[in-house]
């Protein structure tokens, strides 16, 4: 009788018992890793809003504060956005004939306010409060980037929940002092040695968990506790 | 048994656990050919028609199920466990004869083990089938579902350690590998004996491809031997643990009836005895159709009723003790649970389960009934049906009326709960089906050692070696 398989079957097989579990292992990891692409999370990627707003512009080159616009954020659930008024405090002066802020005069006069593409769009099941990050030392570009550099507002981050858990924690690794809240810059890249916070420059490793500690930050149980977040 | 051959002049008065005028050729063909030669008959093609109709019963069960949610079934709060939970305890329970017949029956080097192990194995693992399809689709989400394994999620979390449910996901997975790889590993030589005798391309190729280049070298049988030994030694702690974890789903809830102690020995019983009742119930029609009563003799079936009957009484011992338990409690709801499980509205389901898993087995213990396979057969389907009546009278009858009597309400079935059921039982038969068409359901090597011809002379082996013996090698052959 002849042979039934070749001879190189023998190595196949072999092969096939390493190839196999690189094969299954490598499978796995792409879709993991796939999970976490730009293409899937959308982070990086700048939304079109109805009003070619920027936040360059506003934030970088005008220096506004955070707060001029996101009136709530220290005090409420959401950050806030700001009413058409809001803009028409200087655009009534300022580009009033300019043909992109049409859109902002014409909801002016209507007092329709303007439909802007939410982009930090966090799943309903996830109860989030902005005031309570704000007021236990977590600044606006821990979360939001720098924002002063985006001409269209982008995602820094995944938002997915393994990148809230690195913050709940480690809380002492992102927390700073609370007047530097809407800081854009942090950490500071020239030691900051005038500031009364931190007299000796900052040093997260060290004023970190002093922080934490000062402001009284819930301990990590808590922090990551299921029902913190999922109400 | 290696003594009782020693002694001379000794007759076993047992009946022998292959039938007289075997040889070598005969044991290869009389199994072999169930596979090889006789194609479908008609017997076959019937049977499996029916029992696949079952199995696509389930499949559109399955599918209205994903497509509608669990709503369909009967389960309601406080209900929430109810025919889902049931079904896989009691298939999951059935596994456990395969193992144990396979892995602690080889440890203890019984011999009869030998061909009933691969039909109990098979068993086994489609009986796990069946039961993985419960939670898997209890859960509600089913296409979620690998959210219980621990992998790098994008949520940064590991799945709840502490939650039964999880610990169901290893025991269950794990039995299903390892009693795959044992029943695969076991069929390798005959696989290499089934492309030996194959008389077509295309069968060669399949069973040799099985067979995974097996020529029966004596390297091969030492590797093989000490491998199977390995794996019974890895599955023999799995005859315990599985089922001891599947009753942790229970205890470690504090609903009353479910908070017992005894609760992982009484499951385990309970699975070995459900299990040999299904391995009997299976084997007495095939041994009738396939005329196997050589090689599954009167002395397998007096044997399995002897197990039945042993862990039959540790179940009854268990249902003793349930109540004794719920009494030295000194707790009212122990207490009123106990009542409503005997004298309750349910009261008939508890009534039936001690007719059918302590009173009707002890038919068992005389001779002349283990014998008769009729009679085994009956107690054997008294026994599945009653298996399944104890879960339902666990789950079911402790939830419907716990401890707010504002929330107590009556469970009822609906009709997607039976077609699950009875579809599953479909599915498993249509897996027995194919596999006695496609597969050797009694190992032929391992029936070829019980030979008289099989039994190495020491002595005579000694003087092959030295040159001095004249004639054959004594050694047995494969495939001879």
């Amino acid at each position: 009788m002849p042979q039934l398989f070749h001879r190189s079957t023998n190595t196949l097989a072999r092969l096939s018992i390493v190839l196999g579990i690189l094969l299954a292992g490598g499978v796995l990891l792409i879709l993991l890793q796939a999970n976490r692409t730009p293409y899937v999370t959308q982070a990086f990627v700048p939304r079109e809003q109805p009003v070619q707003f920027s936040h360059k512009h506003h934030v970088g080159d005008d220096g506004i504060d955070c707060r001029y616009c996101h009136t709530s954020v220290e005090s409420t659930a959401t950050a806030g956005m700001p009413a058409t008024k809001t803009c028409m405090n200087c655009h009534s002066q300022l580009f009033s004939n300019s043909q992109y802020l049409e859109i902002v005069r014409e909801s002016w006069r209507s007092g329709q306010p303007i439909k802007w593409t939410k982009v930090h769009d966090l799943p309903d099941f996830v109860y989030f409060n902005h005031s309570i990050h704000v007021n236990k030392g977590v600044g606006c570009s821990s979360c939001h980037g720098r924002v002063d550099l985006m001409p269209l507002m982008w995602n820094v981050n995944t938002l997915q929940m393994e990148w809230c858990l690195e913050c709940h924690r480690n809380p002492e690794k992102f927390i700073r002092p609370k007047s530097k809240i809407t800081e854009m810059e942090w950490p500071p890249s020239d030691k900051d040695k005038d500031s009364k916070d931190y007299p000796n420059g900052w040093n997260q490793a060290v004023d970190g968990p002093r922080l934490v500690k000062e402001y009284n930050v819930q301990p990590v149980t808590v922090l990551t506790s299921c029902s913190t977040c999922h109400r | 048994m290696a003594e009782v051959f020693k002694k001379e002049g000794y007759v076993d008065p047992r009946p022998p656990v292959l039938g007289p005028g075997h040889n070598f050729r005969s044991i290869s063909e009389k199994i072999g050919d169930i596979v090889l030669m006789r194609g479908f008959q008609k017997g076959w093609v019937f049977g499996f028609a029916i029992v696949f109709l079952g199995a696509l019963m389930l499949f559109n069960t399955i599918g209205y199920l994903v497509l509608k949610g669990v709503g369909i079934w009967g389960n309601s709060i406080p209900v929430a466990w109810a025919f889902d939970i049931i079904n896989f305890v009691w298939w999951i329970g059935i596994g456990h004869a395969g193992t144990l017949i396979s892995a602690i029956l080889l440890l203890l080097r019984q011999s009869w083990r030998n061909s009933i192990n691969r039909f109990a194995e098979a068993m086994t693992l489609f009986a796990v089938a069946c039961a993985g399809l419960f939670p898997a689709l209890h859960t509600g989400r089913p296409w979620v579902d690998y959210w219980l394994f621990p992998y790098p999620n994008t949520m940064g979390m590991w799945p709840n350690f502490r939650s039964p449910l999880m610990w169901d996901v290893f025991a269950v997975s794990t039995y299903a590998t390892v009693s795959l790889l044992f029943w695969f590993m076991g069929l390798i030589p005959d696989f290499a004996g089934l492309r030996d005798s194959a008389k077509n391309k295309v069968q060669r190729s399949i069973y040799g491809l099985l067979a995974m280049g097996w020529r029966g070298d004596a390297r091969h049988w030492q590797r093989y031997e000490t491998a199977y030994l390995l794996l019974a030694g890895l599955s023999t702690p799995l005859v315990l643990s599985v089922h001891t974890i599947v009753s942790y789903d229970f205890s470690v809830g504090i609903i009353p009836g479910w908070h017992a102690t005894i609760f992982p020995p009484y499951f385990v019983a309970g699975a070995i005895y459900a299990g040999f009742a299904m391995v009997l119930t299976l084997a007495i029609p095939v041994r009738k159709f396939y005329h196997l009563e050589d090689f599954i003799t009167i002395r397998h079936i007096r044997n399995m009723c002897k197990v039945m009957l042993a862990t039959g009484l540790i179940v009854g011992y268990g249902y003793l003790m349930e109540l004794f338990m719920s009494w030295y409690s000194a707790n009212t709801y122990e207490m009123f649970m106990m009542k409503n499980r005997i004298f309750g509205p349910y009261g008939y389901m508890y009534w039936l389960l001690i007719l059918c898993n302590v009173l009707v087995p002890q038919l068992l213990w005389i001779k002349k009934f283990r014998d008769k396979l009729g009679v085994v057969f009956l107690v054997s389907m008294f026994i599945n049906v009653g298996m399944w009546l104890e879960r339902f009278v666990i789950i079911v009858m402790s939830l419907n009326r716990d401890f707010l009597p504002a929330s107590w309400r009556m469970y009822k079935p609906t009709v997607f709960d039976f077609t699950m059921f009875f579809g599953t039982i479909g599915f498993f038969l249509t897996c027995m089906f194919l596999f006695i068409r496609f597969v050797p359901m009694i190992p032929i090597f391992e029936m070829k050692t019980l030979l008289p011809e099989s039994k190495v002379d020491e002595h005579k082996v000694e003087e092959h070696i030295s040159g001095t013996s004249v004639g054959a090698n004594p050694l047995p052959q494969f495939g001879d």
